[in-house]
């Protein structure tokens, strides 16, 4: 244990494979306690996949991971007792009361009849969920079914939760209400391990992790991110574009020189540009209001994925070549 | 370290609320089985009897009419009409009109004055093999009786065979296939159910949840098979009644024996409902696994066709079909009042199979939970 003693995940160098196909690539990252650490990645880049091997149910294929100090490999069993687990697919029983699902979970976790009471009566609390106690899941909103869902994972008084895409589908309203609830228990000293697609839940997290294409890019809090070479290629700014319609002038400034990428944020475009090509990049839209901003996390993410596919073509391309001589 | 059952108890109970939260699904699990119960078990008569004949008689004599009377007699022919041609015969039995068909040639009665042997053509349609067999049996028993009857001065043949149908004297056909019955109503509800069930949770994503959570394999297998083993338990009780006191089926043996002895049965079933819903991703591709169990259950486990007679290869696929183990407990008890001593390797069977398809299932269950 290193860091004070207060790191509770610890991933070093871990890889997972299903045959031939590599889903987690040699990823390495360690968590402390109380930190609420934002996991980002396409679909089927390998997130859920390393928060099943964390949690003992897919055999690492090489590397070392512990949670609590507790090696995966050897004591699964005893991972699940400190770990919390909440998919986007709610693991609720829709035909059962709420009463009903958060006795199950607690029973599930061995908890015994007195201990669950006072539990659930606290989790009843911290949700709001009391009114809707004797209610069938069925006939509760997607946000209440995510705070049941959350109540049920968290019914053992976990360490540690992973949560796997927690908002996908529920209202901004509910969403923002949920993730008040885990700053709470992350205030507690829960520390939370969170995927997302959504870039303002990424914001409000500590510490962001991207993993693209099985391997993990990209690690650090939001500052560290905006500051790596790969998301701010050496000689380029940053502009934010404000022009009267966005939308038209797209397709001509993703053509115009010195212009790397561009995009539409609300009524302003965002660009990537060679910093010495800003100058005539004015004079050729003079109507334009431009200044340089600060890397957006939407940014770094697309900027980063655009740079690995390109060093990627290019090995592809080298070892094509190769083959042919 | 938690037991190897641990989450038994709480699965169990989640189990239950499920199948009282859902009325309707409970009422036509329970029901379905009875109504087919009633269906097969009034539908099916293998007695061949009143088999529609037709009879193309070109001597039109006493002893020509003498003969149809005694086939007529016979409760296995029917004459349904008479044809004055041969060609009309054929076109009656093509038609389906007739099953047999009886011709009687002009000289049949010259031939008997005289003392010579006279032929009777009598046409089968073969195509149902059981009706066949019984009516060119039937054929020949009129035949040698009316020839003893021509015999001067017999009083009485010189041998005579006298049958006794021990254990079902009647013959009744619903006393052969109800029991038999039992066994595949019971194996289907039982894999749907519990298949249906372990599936369901794949689908909806609880299945994931339950590998988050200490509960072990067998704790999830053997607490879902105990709710769905106490239904399957009351619908045997229910048939049981109704094959007594509906269909007159008389228990000859212990009826609790019969009930201790269904458990392996049950066992087994559960198991094996349990087994197809680890290799079922979807609820309809558990349908369909359980589905084609009934197949084999029905026709190779001895239900409707004899094992005996089946070639080698098909008498060991036999073997390996639970029905056929509990088909000879049902029969055996009810028809022939067969004691424990006389079925006890069959319920040893269904015990040894039963626990290794809980246990495959649980081996398989904790594959897929690390894959």
């Amino acid at each position: 244990m290193s860091a004070a003693g207060s790191t509770v995940i610890t991933a070093e160098h871990i890889t997972i494979k299903f045959g031939e196909f590599t889903a987690v690539d040699d990823v390495s990252f360690h968590l402390n306690k109380g930190e609420l650490f934002g996991f980002l990645g396409p679909n089927g880049s390998g997130k859920t996949t390393i928060i099943r091997a964390l949690c003992g149910l897919i055999p690492l294929s090489g590397g070392n991971a512990s949670i609590l100090g507790m090696d995966v490999r050897q004591h699964a069993a005893e991972i699940k007792q400190h770990v919390g687990y909440m998919a986007q697919k709610f693991g609720l029983y829709e035909d059962l009361t709420v009463e009903e699902n958060l006795n199950f979970y607690a029973a599930a976790y061995g908890l015994s009849a007195a201990a669950a009471r006072t539990r659930i009566t606290e989790l009843l609390a911290l949700t709001g969920l009391e009114p809707y106690f004797k209610r069938r899941v069925t006939q509760l909103s997607g946000g209440w079914k995510q705070r049941l869902a959350l109540a049920c994972a968290i019914v053992h008084s976990p360490e540690i939760v992973f949560l796997d895409e927690p908002t996908a589908g529920i209202d901004p309203v509910a969403r923002r209400s949920l993730w008040d609830l885990f700053f709470q228990l992350a205030g507690q000293g829960v520390t939370f391990f969170v995927t997302t697609h959504y870039m303002d839940e990424a914001e409000r997290c500590g510490r962001l992790g991207y993993i693209y294409m099985s391997k993990l890019i990209a690690l650090g809090t939001i500052r560290d991110l905006q500051q790596l070479p790969d998301a701010n290629p050496a000689g380029t700014s940053r502009l934010e574009i404000d022009a009267p319609n966005a939308a038209t002038l797209l397709g001509a400034m993703r053509q115009a020189p010195g212009v790397r990428e561009a995009t539409i944020f609300g009524r302003d475009l965002h660009a990537l540009v060679e910093t010495d090509r800003i100058g005539s990049l004015q004079t050729l839209y003079p109507q334009c209001k431009m200044r340089v901003v600060e890397a957006s996390l939407e940014d770094i993410f697309v900027t980063l994925t655009l740079h690995i596919m390109s060093v990627q073509a290019a090995e592809q391309q080298a070892a094509a070549n190769g083959r042919r001589a | 370290m938690r037991g190897m059952f641990f989450g038994l108890q709480p699965v169990c109970r989640k189990e239950f609320t499920h199948i009282v939260r859902d009325p309707t699904t409970l009422f036509f699990a329970l029901l379905i089985p009875l109504i087919q119960l009633f269906m097969f078990g009034y539908a099916i008569d293998t007695n061949v009897r009143q088999v529609p004949t037709v009879v193309f008689d070109e001597s039109k004599t006493q002893e020509s009419r003498n003969l149809i009377q005694s086939f007529a007699a016979s409760d296995v022919f029917l004459v349904v009409t008479y044809v004055q041609s041969a060609p009309q015969m054929y076109d009656t039995m093509r038609a389906g009109k007739a099953r047999v068909a009886i011709r009687i040639p002009y000289d049949y009665a010259r031939n008997l004055q005289l003392g010579r042997t006279a032929s009777v053509l009598v046409l089968v349609d073969g195509s149902d093999s059981s009706v066949a067999g019984t009516t060119m049996d039937a054929a020949n028993g009129v035949a040698l009786e009316q020839s003893l009857a021509r015999i001067p001065g017999l009083l009485a043949p010189a041998i005579e065979v006298r049958p006794s149908v021990l254990y079902n004297p009647a013959t009744r056909s619903a006393n052969f296939f109800v029991p038999g019955l039992i066994a595949i109503l019971l194996q289907v509800m039982i894999i749907l159910l519990i298949a249906l069930s372990l599936v369901r949770e794949r689908e909806r994503g609880t299945l994931e949840q339950l590998k988050m959570t200490p509960i072990q394999p067998l704790g999830l297998m053997v607490g879902k098979m105990i709710p769905y083993g106490c239904l399957a338990f009351g619908e045997l009780c229910l048939i049981l009644t109704i094959m007594r006191w509906v269909f007159q089926v008389p228990i000859h043996g212990s009826v609790i024996l019969l009930l201790l002895m269904s458990l392996p049965f049950l066992l087994t079933v559960l198991g094996l409902g349990l087994f197809i819903s680890t290799r079922a991703h979807t609820q309809a591709e558990a349908f369909q696994l359980a589905m084609g169990t009934v197949l084999p259950s029905v026709f190779l486990s001895g239900y409707i066709f004899l094992i005996s007679t089946m070639p080698v290869f098909f008498r060991g696929v036999s073997r390996l079909i639970p029905a056929t183990y509990y088909i000879q407990v049902l029969r055996g008890i009810i028809l022939r009042g067969s004691n424990f001593s006389d079925l006890w390797v069959n319920a040893l069977v269904l015990t040894l199979m039963g626990t290794a398809a809980i246990l495959l299932a649980a081996r398989q269950f904790v594959k897929q939970g690390a894959g």
